[in-house]
């Protein structure tokens, strides 16, 4: 089965990859990405820019309304995502463990909905 | 049929209910991952129970029979839901597994197995005890939420929760690998212990129930040995069980009033518990723990 390794960072986290994209993580996350594709359960992955670029759209009565800024109104903010395949939350857990996201700020593990309902929304 | 009969077969149901109900659970659930249908297929299969061994008499394999009823229940449910593909193995499996499956022999098992389910570390500690009664010991959430002094409702809110996130959230139904053992051990320890406790607290009025749950925990803990023959946190639980247990009989005296140890008379305690030898603790104790109990 599928799960999502959401990963969360703090403001501090956000503000250190401001400038130039050096992230000082780079390293740690070369290598965790690596070790994901040669155990062969990497299924796709990506960043997200800072959480102030975010705008939130809700439709109301058939109104459309914007929102400067993310949904959620938390400290810690999404900042990547992680696609897994796994033969179980044990082994999420443990890949949870090793990603640098996990030492910097906090990652939860989420299952992919299954796969037939999936497959609805797509229809 | 007699009023007399009558009584018999509904005390026979519930006795199988209750000695049964973790086994079955544990059986209906092992594909699914679903512990709330098989706790309901199970049910229906007792009123089921009900409605028929009055006329028909109490089968000769009275577990064998609830198990194909449930399985039946259970099978209806599935094939109701709009997840046809992926129930298809679930059906194979609950089809083809014949109900003459040795239940004695495999079962203990796979009730371990659902223990240290609902033990998992993705699962809220503070559910694991609670979770562990329901669904391998058969209690209500009503009496657990008495036991943890939470309002009933509540508790069959995390009930419900925990039981959901076991269903969807990948969590496997096996005996975890030898290195995560020691984190679930201690839960898997804490809910056998309650259920003694529990037991221990309704042997009052010699209710049958309460002896009957104490006698669950003392197997478990056994079954946990057999699987953890070295361990002594396991050796120390089953030994303080034991030793309880052995007293038993000197707890109350005829009319049913607390008698305080220093007042008991040990020609009631039992001797073979006491004496603490290879007996009661079957083929895997062999002395008592070297390992200090943690305090």
């Amino acid at each position: 089965m599928q799960f999502a390794l959401l990963i969360y960072h703090s403001p501090e986290e956000f503000a250190m990859r401001k400038n130039d994209y050096s992230d000082p993580h780079l390293g740690a996350w070369r290598a965790y990405y690596k070790a994901l594709v040669e155990a062969k359960v990497y299924v796709g992955a990506n960043a997200l820019e800072l959480p102030e670029t975010g705008t939130t759209v809700r439709v109301k009565e058939g109104k459309r309304r914007v929102q400067d800024g993310p949904y959620a109104d938390t400290k810690e903010q999404l900042a990547g995502f992680i696609i897994l395949e796994l033969p179980s939350v044990d082994a999420a857990l443990e890949w949870a463990a090793r990603c640098p996201g996990a030492s910097i700020g906090a990652v939860e593990v989420r299952p992919l909905a299954p796969e037939a309902m999936r497959r609805g929304f797509t229809g | 049929m007699n009023g007399s009969n009558q009584e018999y077969t509904h005390r026979t149901i519930e006795r199988v209910a209750r000695e049964s109900y973790g086994r079955l659970v544990a059986y209906l659930s092992v594909h699914t991952h679903d512990l709330a249908s098989a706790e309901d297929a199970l049910s229906n299969a007792l009123v089921s129970a009900l409605n028929h061994w009055p006329q028909d008499g109490v089968p000769k394999n009275p577990e064998a029979w609830l198990l194909t009823a449930a399985r039946h229940s259970l099978i209806d449910v599935i094939r109701h839901q709009k997840v046809v593909l992926e129930s298809e193995p679930t059906l194979k499996f609950l089809t083809e597994n014949s109900t003459e499956t040795t239940l004695s022999t495999q079962f203990p098992d796979e009730r371990l197995k659902l223990l240290f389910v609902c033990a998992h570390p993705a699962i809220d500690p503070a559910m694991h005890t609670p979770l562990m009664l329901q669904t391998v010991l058969g209690l209500d959430a009503a009496r657990i939420a008495q036991a943890f002094l939470i309002a009933p409702k509540t508790m069959g809110q995390r009930l419900f929760r925990a039981k959901t996130k076991i269903r969807s959230g990948g969590i496997p139904f096996e005996i975890p690998p030898e290195r995560d053992l020691p984190e679930r051990l201690d839960a898997v320890l804490e809910a056998i212990y309650a259920a003694f406790g529990l037991g221990w607290d309704d042997m009052a009025g010699a209710d049958q129930r309460g002896r009957d749950l104490a006698e669950e925990a003392m197997w478990l803990a056994r079954v946990l040995l057999q699987l953890m023959p070295g361990e002594a946190e396991v050796q120390g639980l089953l030994a303080l069980m034991l030793y309880c247990e052995a007293r038993r009989a000197a707890r109350r005296d005829a009319k049913g009033r607390y008698v305080p140890l220093s007042e008991q008379n040990p020609n009631q305690w039992s001797l073979p518990f006491n004496r603490g030898g290879g007996t009661p603790f079957g083929g895997g104790f062999q002395a008592w723990p070297r390992r200090t109990i943690s305090s």
